[in-house]
């Protein structure tokens, strides 16, 4: 494939706004996670909450939009002058050849759950409720168009966890076709009671700070975030960092445990080397999906050392954001670019013990060292898996 | 973008399948009154098929039924799915819980709830390994699910069977998307002409101007077409049953179209 430039990217997170407190955080080793303290929800767990999200709602000329998912979508594009970054490509392009593929999982549906709170005596939903620019899952990429000024080609992926690794994959194949020059992807997923309690009741969710590949790892923690990146074809100017290769399969195994010897997985890891060209010793680091449940870890580490042995470094970042669900992809792409940019591998925070059954190499410290390549991936619900490969330019 | 197809299904209100709807449009057969669908999922293993909504069964009947006619196997094809309401039977049950002090969700339910619910029971029931795409955009969704599937093809190479489906809306949620029948199609693309009875030319046009393709002959179906974002894939399907070179509009974002020409190869199929 041809590489594309991820020419402007950033992320909001439980870290902070931006590349540059999320920097600060990984190298300082500081996590994100905190007691749980969305609204009145009752759970003992620890939650990755950007902070003040309730505070700032979405411009008045898209108020109808107005939800904490395209909230924190306000906050990503406001960061790291990715609106601005936009703005220009739109110049450069045309507001109509910017495509738009944004990835969530449950949207704005928070907004729906407290209108179900306030149904009338005849279970009437409230006349301010506007589900299709909240709660629909094509409301944010809406919201993201109308805020950034495009008109180009525009959908929302909902693949569950893997929904923001899959657009990259959407948008290469988009250029690659000429249906757009260039495309903005993200992901948003934000807080709500759906997914605090449907995870709860599936007894996959951490009663302290989620312990990727721990031996005594026992579930995930829920995260927040929002993070969007600029695709641009690019002619390896020095120091972009490119979309390499992508790779994806289902597992065909169960709806929400990933098949046991992690087949899937692996599949989505080796379409993607193949299709970047690359073999596994291109790779010096992987961003582990790493939710911290047993299944997941478990596979994840057989599918990784069937492909790589033990030989390349791989951390899950979660114990940092928790697990963004939706956002994960583009979250953890945007450390991917971060650990080349800086020559920064994170380690695996809060992880004590590594399981002892574990082959693949799991980082317990931060280590500094130049990073070339890096392999991140992203297993959602349904067995539908992702793996991106992103690198210096060739 | 030229690509081919090989398969096609059809079901909704007045329409079991395919036949029933072409031979109306084509040849002015009657429809069958009253007829709603009520998806079997006949393609999933019992267990998984008493778990699944009726969204999900209804998204894999037709699927099955367009991967039957183009003869390809599930291993062979990689999957678009596009359903701009998902499955709002789920997400109703879901709030409804949440609203009660208990709070408890089911795990099926919750598992039902992810927008490719229907891909992944597809995945399990068809044995296949093969990529998905789940995709929503409101009532763009039938343009956004043909450029995704004809984009896959296209790069990778692989057939692939494209769904777009959308389920009745339960209250209280109808009051905000108010659709009332149940309707399902899915295409069969690929890259190469052999073995496909009609080549579709996708154009995306930068323009509001372009008038959106209606169903101009029937009272009906055009009422259908507006029901759900699925729906709007009539005028497509129109085009298909009656065999002539045609071109039809579809709204594919706003301010932008895609116009889809239509030729037809062997007919009747």
């Amino acid at each position: 494939m041809q590489a594309l430039a991820l020419t402007c990217y950033t992320t909001v997170n439980a870290l902070g706004r931006g590349l540059a407190p999320t920097l600060a955080a990984l190298r300082e080793g500081r996590s994100g996670l905190r007691p749980c303290d969305l609204m009145d929800a009752a759970l003992t767990t620890w939650i990755g909450r950007v902070e003040g999200v309730e505070d700032e709602p979405v411009i008045a000329r898209l108020s109808e939009y107005d939800c904490r998912n395209n909230r924190l979508a306000m906050l990503g594009l406001a960061a790291d002058g990715f609106a601005a970054a936009v703005a220009k490509a739109r110049e450069r392009y045309g507001a109509h050849r910017v495509a738009v593929i944004i990835g969530t999982s449950t949207s704005g549906i928070l907004s729906t759950e407290l209108a179900y709170r306030q149904r009338d005596a005849a279970g009437k939903l409230p006349p301010d409720f506007h589900y299709r620019t909240t709660h629909e899952n094509y409301s944010v990429t809406d919201f993201v168009c109308h805020y950034l000024g495009l008109q180009g080609l525009a959908f929302t992926i909902s693949t569950a966890c893997s929904s923001s690794a899959k657009v990259f994959a959407s948008a290469s194949r988009l250029i690659a076709c000429g249906l757009c020059d260039a495309a903005v992807v993200g992901g948003v997923d934000s807080l709500c009671f759906t997914t605090l309690y449907g995870f709860s009741s599936l007894e996959i969710v951490s009663t302290s700070p989620c312990r990727p590949a721990d031996a005594g790892r026992n579930g995930i923690s829920i995260g927040e975030a929002a993070g969007f990146a600029l695709l641009e074809k690019t002619d390896g100017r020095a120091g972009d960092i490119c979309l390499l290769g992508y790779g994806e399969s289902s597992d065909a195994y169960h709806m929400s445990t990933p098949h046991p010897e992690g087949a899937g997985a692996r599949l989505a890891m080796a379409r993607a080397l193949e299709r970047g060209g690359l073999s596994a010793a291109d790779i010096d680091y992987i961003n582990l999906h790493g939710t911290a449940t047993r299944a997941n870890d478990a596979a994840e580490n057989l599918a990784v050392a069937a492909l790589f042995g033990n030989r390349v470094a791989c951390s899950s970042t979660k114990g940092w954001t928790g697990h963004t669900l939706g956002a994960a992809g583009i979250t953890e792409a945007v450390i991917a670019a971060l650990a080349i940019r800086e020559g920064l591998l994170p380690m695996s925070l809060n992880t004590v013990t590594v399981d002892p059954e574990f082959t693949m190499k799991v980082l317990l410290a931060n280590r500094n060292q130049p990073v070339r390549r890096v392999l991140s991936n992203s297993f959602g619900f349904g067995g539908s898996n992702a793996s991106l490969i992103l690198g210096a330019a060739r | 973008m030229n690509v081919y197809l090989k398969g096609i299904a059809a079901c909704s209100a007045g329409f079991e399948n395919w036949e029933t709807l072409r031979n109306h449009l084509a040849m002015s057969a009657p429809l069958q009154a009253d007829f709603e669908p009520k998806p079997q999922g006949a393609l999933l293993p019992a267990v998984e098929r008493r778990r699944a909504s009726a969204t999900v069964r209804l998204a894999v009947d037709v699927a099955q039924a367009a991967l039957q006619r183009s003869g390809l196997s599930a291993q062979d094809v990689a999957l678009v799915f596009a359903s701009s309401n998902g499955d709002t039977n789920t997400i109703n049950n879901i709030c409804l819980a949440l609203a009660t002090p208990e709070r408890f969700v089911s795990p099926t339910n919750f598992h039902n709830s992810v927008h490719n619910a229907a891909a992944g029971y597809w995945s399990i029931g068809a044995a296949s390994m093969q990529p998905s795409t789940c995709l929503c955009a409101w009532d763009y969704s039938v343009a956004a699910g043909l450029m995704e599937a004809a984009a896959q093809c296209t790069i990778e190479g692989l057939p692939v069977l494209l769904a777009v489906f959308d389920t009745p809306v339960p209250e209280p949620l109808h009051q905000a998307m108010p659709a009332n029948h149940a309707f399902g199609m899915a295409l069969v693309l690929a890259k190469e002409p052999q073995g496909s009875f009609a080549q579709l030319s996708l154009a995306l046009e930068n323009t509001d101007a372009a008038n959106t393709t209606r169903m101009d002959s029937s009272e009906n179906l055009e009422k259908l077409r507006l029901d759900s974002p699925a729906a709007r894939s009539l005028p497509l399907l129109a085009a298909l049953a009656t065999g002539k070179p045609a071109e039809i509009t579809l709204d594919c974002a706003s301010g932008l179209k895609l116009k889809v020409g239509v030729v037809c190869a062997g007919y009747p199929f």
